[in-house]
């Protein structure tokens, strides 16, 4: 029977071929729409299967759907897809980016038909990473979705341009350098197997789980924008073209937090449990810091990045609490950042593109000109803060729930790991109220208080597309947060045997 | 004798064919021929690569055990012969041009006769063998190089690789003598059992450095490489292709024979750590000194000697999946290399220029070029879905099979290079795309040579990474050719 999990890499390459033989503007535009929105159909239906192959389980199992081709023998290299909860919420979420970032960047100009290919490679490479369950292709798709990012970039980019594109590209192509050693690593090290689920089964060798773990959580840490490798995060999403920016922060740090989930914790829960602490003190700092450092910023675009590292860094500091609440938290944080900051980025990039500012000093009164943007940008402020009725709540009240579950992590070498972990989380609780402060302050500054600039009085509202666009959106923000149980009856079933899996193997 | 044993040599029979017809064409044929020489050469030379891949794969040896033809030896040369065959395809609209017209059939000989040298390299297992293959393979060049007789640079360059050629085959010798003085033999095969003994001995060391420092010197390891980028730069642009592929893609093959089956009882007593420490150097100081360039060909002069690093990864893993992962890795850095030279060449031909200023803007006025270069900088850089990726991947897990911690240190340093030289290739994408430019290369369009040999290369760095066949078949071919 054919595997639907390969329509999200079929649908995108289809796309992509279509794109190359579009003649004018607006082919490309129909066909990008038409791509994303298959795209979009077939992840809310892969849901629907999910929950129906779950449903004939049997309990406990890791991946369904799943599929094999062999196609690189001597290595055993498999073709080998399959999802669990967390990862069907990752391609729903990447799907409705996707979506919404194909029509926040229909008026995209110079070079219209390549932009659009090179936003679709990037899918196709963020889809592909979520589908698969082999190292290497998982590797292989991951690196995919890094390169079109310099071209989209430089080419597509603003202000310090050059400078921002190669240092991401550099940077993120460093993290995946020690991915690379870790991955050959496991591989040899478990057996001689690709296959998630079958190293899961054998287990990494103790005597290398250290490091291999290290290389593998700085790999994609570096992605998930973990202190203190998160330079490229505020100078990439700064200069990059709004639709890039969703994507980027919506969907590929996503990337780093799974990934730092799904290999560097899950297959090696030893050395998790080892040296766990040590990335802990690191995201508490980039949580901290994160929000700190949005606080001073004045380009609108800065100070969402900067407390998208914030956000991501709670990601990974939640998933490093190893239970099952602090967990589905995560994901859960990963699914309302997506969908909040790619909100932000939309509509900062339409209020860019109408002030030609995004200096915070140089703007006021939008809400008299643009209302639409304006209520925008409120509903995605309060659910950056964290008010109950948006997806941030939820989210963030599941991940401090779950820290402050008593557990035996980390007792093995701190003695007392609830301590460690009570007093983290404490720290980083302080980040809600710091976020409040950044919000607070641009929304009052920004959309309110009298009109700085004359000239901007002059500006048009939103138009139908980019309307389309962020309503999406905050349809999605206030769906996940008034019914967080859509979310956990997808999420339901997948964490336990992970949790079970990685505290059996802690020793 | 048994004259029968030439028949094992089916390549090299097959060059000599194609070296006679072009030959007798070139001497023979009136004037008015004349012109059509490039063209039919290499359509000759096309027919011998394709039929080349249905000679027999067995394990056979000749005159008692010098000459070896093997499953992986015989794909060796079937890789040269790609890669040779792509070099002439793209040569004919340069070798076509007017000033070249007396001395067209020379070019095209040296080149066969290089290539047969090259084809002994990889078979000999008898140095006397080995040694004339070296000289037949890196003599001529010299010639080659100093094929652009009205161009100062290309005499200088030709100098230089004279020079450097003799000089490096003379310590070769004296390496060899040395050997020839403890082992009593040439043949390989004794040489390893003498090896064997004579462990821990210093002439056993000094040999090794001498014959090291020899094959480094066609590989362009450093301390081996610093004629490399002067005679890249001042040979014709097809010469320099040929250099960087084929002679190093040979010498690589080579360096893996000789290293492994001679002195291979002596592996992790001797040269495994020479070969570590050059493979750090190399690729480093190769990535570091590419960063600084501006002329194209120096550029991947540098680029070529990293890459050089990279392939002697599959050396020093010194198992039957190196050689496999080795071949594999020459196969794609034939053709991603290729493509780069043959953008270079088909801009230098239309327009005379080679700075990597020039390129700024490319996009706007010869998309399809941008993109073939494009493609080659990322495939070189080792970027998914393109070739480059999955032959750095599987170099890489062939040199960590043995597991020892150096070996992890090794790869990781050479992926941090790799970072490096991504930040490089991506100069190139920049100038392309990004770079503005008042003046930019006019549109124009290239000879029709030129563009089936691109679009040959772009089909190989676009599916060989994603059709698994080959590199399944190379360490299928690699694993019963009795090598380990």
């Amino acid at each position: 029977m054919f595997n639907i999990l390969f329509l999200f890499v079929i649908i995108p390459v289809l796309t992509l071929g279509a794109l190359f033989l579009t003649r004018n503007v607006k082919q490309v535009r129909a066909v990008a729409a038409t791509g994303a929105s298959l795209l979009l159909i077939a992840a809310l239906y892969l849901c629907h299967e999910y929950l129906g192959a779950r449903a004939v389980a049997p309990e406990g199992t890791l991946m369904l759907l799943t599929d094999s081709y062999m196609w690189y023998e001597p290595l055993n290299i498999h073709l080998a897809v399959g999802v669990d909860g967390i990862s069907v919420l990752m391609i729903l979420l990447s799907a409705i980016i996707v979506f919404t970032g194909t029509f926040a960047s229909w008026k995209m100009e110079p070079l219209t038909k390549e932009y659009f290919l090179w936003f679709t490679l990037l899918s196709i490479g963020v889809f592909g990473f979520f589908i698969s369950i082999d190292l290497f292709t998982m590797f292989m798709f991951y690196e995919v979705a890094l390169i079109p990012m310099y071209l989209l970039i430089g080419v597509w980019g603003s202000g310090n341009k050059n400078y921002s594109a190669m240092k991401l590209t550099l940077m993120l192509m460093g993290g995946s350098a020690f991915l690379l050693i870790s991955i050959l690593g496991i591989y040899y090290h478990s057996g001689e197997t690709m296959n998630l689920i079958e190293i899961a089964r054998n287990g990494v060798a103790l005597e290398w789980q250290n490091a291999l773990f290290v290389c593998a959580f700085v790999g994609f840490g570096v992605l998930g924008a973990m202190f203190p490798f998160h330079t490229w995060s505020p100078d990439g999403h700064a200069s990059a073209p709004t639709a890039v920016s969703m994507l980027h922060a919506g969907v590929l740090m996503k990337l780093g937090g799974y990934g730092c989930f799904r290999i560097a914790i899950f297959l090696m829960p030893h050395a998790a449990h080892q040296l766990g602490w040590i990335f802990m003190i690191l995201t508490g700092i980039s949580v901290v810091y994160g929000a700190f450092a949005a606080c001073v910023k004045t380009d609108l675009k800065y100070i969402n990045a900067y407390s998208s590292v914030s956000h991501c860094g709670l990601v990974l500091f939640a998933i490093l609490m190893m239970n099952q609440t602090a967990m589905s938290g995560a994901v859960m944080q990963m699914l309302s950042h997506g969908l909040m900051t790619a909100l932000f980025f939309a509509l900062i990039g339409m209020i860019y593109g109408r002030t030609h500012t995004r200096d915070v000093r140089e703007m006021g009164g939008l809400m008299q000109i643009m209302p639409f943007l304006s209520v925008g940008y409120i509903i995605a402020g309060l659910a950056s803060l964290g008010l109950p009725g948006l997806s941030g709540f939820v989210a963030e009240m599941t991940i401090f729930l779950g820290s402050f579950e008593n557990t035996t992590v980390y007792n093995a070498v701190l003695g007392d790991g609830n301590l460690f972990r009570h007093a983290f989380a404490i720290v980083t609780t302080t980040s809600i109220v710091i976020t409040a402060v950044y919000i607070l302050r641009v929304v009052g500054k920004l959309l309110f208080g009298p009109v700085q600039n004359e000239h901007h009085r002059q500006l048009d509202d939103a138009h139908w597309y980019e309307r389309f666009s962020t309503v999406s959106l905050m349809l999605a923000i206030a769906v996940l947060g008034c019914f967080p149980d859509l979310a956990n009856l997808v999420l339901r079933d997948s964490f336990g045997p992970i949790v079970e899996h990685i505290m059996t193997f802690a020793q | 004798m048994d004259y029968s044993q030439f028949l094992f040599m089916h390549h090299e029979i097959g060059v000599l064919i194609v070296f006679l017809l072009v030959f007798l064409f070139d001497t023979f044929l009136p004037a008015r021929y004349q012109s059509k020489l490039a063209v039919t050469s290499c359509v000759l030379f096309g027919i011998y690569t394709v039929l080349s891949f249905f000679t027999p794969l067995d394990n056979a040896e000749a005159f008692s055990g010098m000459f070896v033809t093997s499953p992986i030896v015989a794909s060796i040369k079937n890789i040269l012969n790609v890669g040779m065959f792509i070099v002439l395809l793209q040569s004919i609209q340069w070798n076509n041009s007017d000033h070249e017209v007396i001395r067209r059939g020379e070019f095209i000989e040296l080149m066969l006769v290089t290539l047969f040298g090259m084809y002994l390299m990889v078979s000999a297992r008898h140095f006397l063998l080995f040694v004339i293959g070296l000289e037949t393979a890196s003599l001529p060049l010299a010639a080659l190089v100093a094929f652009e007789k009205k161009q100062y640079e290309s005499h200088e360059a030709a100098v230089k690789y004279l020079f450097t050629a003799v000089f490096s085959s003379a310590i070769y010798m004296l390496g060899l003598s040395f050997v020839y003085g403890f082992a009593g033999s040439l043949y390989f095969n004794d040489i390893a059992v003498a090896c064997g003994l004579a462990e821990g001995s210093m002439l056993l060391y000094v040999a090794l450095a001498f014959v090291v420092a020899g094959i480094g010197f066609k590989i362009s390891l450093v301390p081996f490489h610093l004629w490399t980028a002067d005679v890249y730069q001042g040979a014709p642009t097809s010469v320099t292709s040929y250099l960087s592929v084929v002679s190093k893609g040979a010498a690589a093959f080579a360096a893996f024979i000789v290293l492994t089956q001679a002195f291979g009882t002596v592996y992790s007593a001797v040269w495994e750590w020479m070969l570590y420490a050059l493979i750090i150097l190399t690729i480093t100081i190769g990535n570091l000194f590419a960063i600084r360039q501006t002329n194209m060909k120096r550029f991947l002069a540098f680029s070529s000697i990293s890459q050089a690093g990279y392939i002697m990864l599959g050396v020093i893993a010194f198992n039957a999946t190196g050689i496999a992962a080795l071949s594999y890795y020459v196969l794609i850095y034939v053709v991603s290399n290729l493509t780069a030279f043959g953008v270079i060449q088909a801009i230098e031909n239309a327009t005379d220029k080679v700075d990597m200023t020039d390129y700024n803007g490319l996009y706007k006025t010869n998309p399809k070029l941008a993109f073939a270069m494009m493609l080659a900088m990322f495939s070189l850089g080792g970027i998914p879905p393109f070739a480059g990726f999955f032959s750095k991947f599987f170099i890489f897990s062939s040199a960590l099979a043995e597991g020892s911690v150096a070996m992890y240190v090794l790869v990781l340093i050479a992926l941090i290079n790799t970072i490096v030289s991504l930040y490089y290739y991506l100069l190139v994408v920049k100038a392309m795309f990004i770079n503005p430019n008042d003046n930019p290369i006019p549109t124009f369009r290239s000879h029709w040579t030129e563009r089936a040999g691109l679009v040959i290369c772009v089909a190989g760095v676009l599916l060989i990474g994603l059709v698994s066949c080959i590199y399944t078949f190379l360490n299928q071919a690699a694993s019963v050719s009795q090598l380990f």
